[in-house]
This record gives C-alpha cells, structure tokens and sequence, in this order.
C-alpha cells in the first residue's frame, strides 16, 4: 500500500512511485536523487521526527518531514 | 613520481617531467579551467594535485563555498584551474550552486572538468548532464576507481565516454593515477585537437518550440554569450535568478556595457514564454 517517506520508521525501505511536487522544488529533489524507481532507507530521525535523514544512492540527505511527506512510497518489507 | 611530496609549489619537480605545479602564480595563463563535481567527489583532492596547493579537503557539505585558484604547467600550456564548491545541481537553489552555475556559464572556460564518483555514478551523472547542457568542452574525471574496485564494481569508461560524447578518464586522484591522462586529454580539448559531441537530452516537441522562440531573441540580447539555449530552457521553467537576472542586467557584457531588454522587448520574450 502507498505510503509518503515520512509515514516509514528507522530502517525501513521503500521505492519511490511519485513526488506529488511541482517545478523547481520537484526538480530540486530529483537533483538529490529521489526519483521515482530509487529506492530509499530511513537511516535517522532527528527529535520530534523532523527532519529525517535518508539513504539514496549511496548518500545521506536529510529531508523536513513536510518535504518528505510529499514523496509518496510503496514499503519494502 | 605521483606522490611528489615537497611542501613548497614553485621548487616542485614535475611529475612526468611535462608537468609542473605554480601555486597561487596564476599570471598569463594560456588556458582557464574549473573542476566542478557532487560534494565530495575529490575535486579539492585534484586540485591540490595539480596545483602543489594545499587547499583543505572535508567531507562535510559546501567546504568549499568560494572558489579557490591555482595553476599549473603541462607541456608547453600555463593553466589557471578554479576549484568550484561541490554541488548536486546547477539550477541555483542556493550560493555555492550559484558560484558554480555563474562561474560555468559566464567564467568563460576553455575546459570544465566534472569530477565523478565511480561508486555513484548514477547520482553523478545528473550534474554531468546539466553541464553538458552549458558548454561541450567538457572533460569527466572518473574518480575514486580504487573503491569502485574494492565495492566488486567495474566501470567502462569507455563505453561511458562514447554514450556522453565526451571524454572519461578513470583516475584515482589521492594517489595521482590517471592525472597524466587527464592533463593529456584536457590540452586536447582545450587546443581543439579533440572535438566533443556531448548528449543532449531531446525536449518534448511543445517545449522544443518554445525554446525556438526564445532563442532570436536571447540571441539577439546577449550576442556575448553562447549558452542561449540553456538560458531559453531555465526561463520556460520559471527560474526566478535567471529573470531576475535579466530584469537587472546582470548578464550584461562587459566590455559593451548595457544589454538590458529595451522595454519593447520584455514584452516579446514575456510573449514567447506563455507558449
């Protein structure tokens, strides 16, 4: 079931189906590496859960929860 | 050889006897260079090699924030290279990808030189693309070719080379492998003995037309410039630094002085922009 990057916990992982974002800020998350068919790791989550560090490809980049929660996911158990 | 070790630039030996380090003694140069790059990539690592600088390296994002300048000698050329800070992206979301964007698209560079990672190259062919897009006299240092090898991976830089249209050098810049190569590849870039077919990626046939439009008249604007075509491409994505850019004249040449729109020709290009 879709979820968004912000709904997983630590250690999960999950494929990216689509950014529901427009624009430069779309654009501006492709450039980091979230494009739809990569797949994602939840590495940490800062106090109060935001913002939230993940792995793509091969990197760390930490994301606000708002940014994240417009990335939607399907889990990878 | 490789791991020349004197401290001072200047009294430096060469390293293959056709190359020798300048320093910060950036006068009369023949040929001007950047090394751009994702962060942390090596691009300081090289820098440092080619240059005898010292320049700190750190695995941190935006260490290196302004540019730093060296130079150096290969054969009978004097270089003048600028490290340019790391970044994913050339579309200005913030001042170091602004520093590298401006300095690739107005520097006026013989050559740019992406330094890429071989153990990401997926990520790092993003930027490679976008600079692709700016300029064809572009060199791809394939770094970091020791930990692909020791990740079990093997990349053909060949194969790469033929599929960008320009060409890949494999190198492993902390130890200096590949920089002779590098700097060969470089001057036949630089002297026009090599010439580049880079990819560019094709536009929608809409978009493809609208960047048609545009073009006379950025053309006509800017005769100065020679990246028309990316210029049209950021308008019709609404970049605000690049119309902003224009509205201010920043883009203006130089030498000339003003080539701000006359007010008849904002119209125009507001015009050719709502395709």
């Amino acid at each position: 079931m879709p979820a968004s990057l912000a709904d997983l916990d630590t250690g999960q992982k999950a494929r990216i189906l689509d950014l529901r974002l427009q624009g430069l800020e779309r654009r501006r998350l492709m450039d980091l590496g979230f494009t739809p068919g990569t797949e994602v790791e939840v590495v940490m989550k800062a106090a109060f859960g935001d913002p939230i560090a993940y792995m793509v490809r091969n990197t760390k980049i930490a994301l606000r929860k708002q940014q994240a929660e417009q990335i939607i996911v399907e889990p990878i158990s | 050889m490789a791991g020349c070790q004197c401290t001072q630039a200047a009294g430096c030996p060469t390293v293959s006897g056709n190359f020798t380090r300048l320093g910060i003694n950036i006068d009369n140069y023949d040929f001007l260079i950047a090394l751009a790059g994702n962060p942390n990539t090596g691009k300081t690592t090289l820098f440092n090699a080619l240059s005898g600088l010292r320049q700190h390296t750190g695995n941190w994002p935006g260490k290196t924030v302004v540019r730093s300048e060296g130079a150096f000698r290969h054969h009978e050329y004097k270089y003048k290279v600028v490290d340019l800070p790391g970044t994913y992206s050339l579309l200005s979301t913030s001042e170091d990808e602004e520093i590298a964007r401006d300095f690739i698209l107005f520097g006026n560079l013989d050559c740019v030189v992406v330094v890429v990672d071989a153990t990401a190259l997926e990520r790092n062919l993003n930027l490679v693309l976008q600079v692709l897009e700016i300029t064809d006299r572009v060199v791809v240092a394939l770094n970091l070719m020791d930990e692909a090898e020791r990740k079990g991976l093997y990349v053909d830089a060949r194969k790469l080379s033929r599929e960008l249209g320009v060409p890949v050098v494999p190198m492993v810049a902390r130890e200096g492998k590949g920089i002779d190569q590098l700097l060969q590849t470089v001057e036949d870039v630089v002297t026009g003995r090599l010439s580049t077919r880079p990819r560019r990626i094709d536009l929608d046939p809409q978009i493809e037309e609208a960047v048609q439009q545009l073009l006379p008249h950025l053309k006509n604007l800017y005769p100065h410039l020679s990246n028309h075509r990316w210029l049209a491409m950021r308008l019709l994505e609404g970049d605000r630094s690049i119309e902003d850019a224009i509205r201010n004249d920043a883009l203006a040449d130089p030498e000339t002085g003003s080539t701000v729109p006359a007010d008849e020709e904002i119209p125009e290009l507001e015009a050719a922009l709502e395709v």
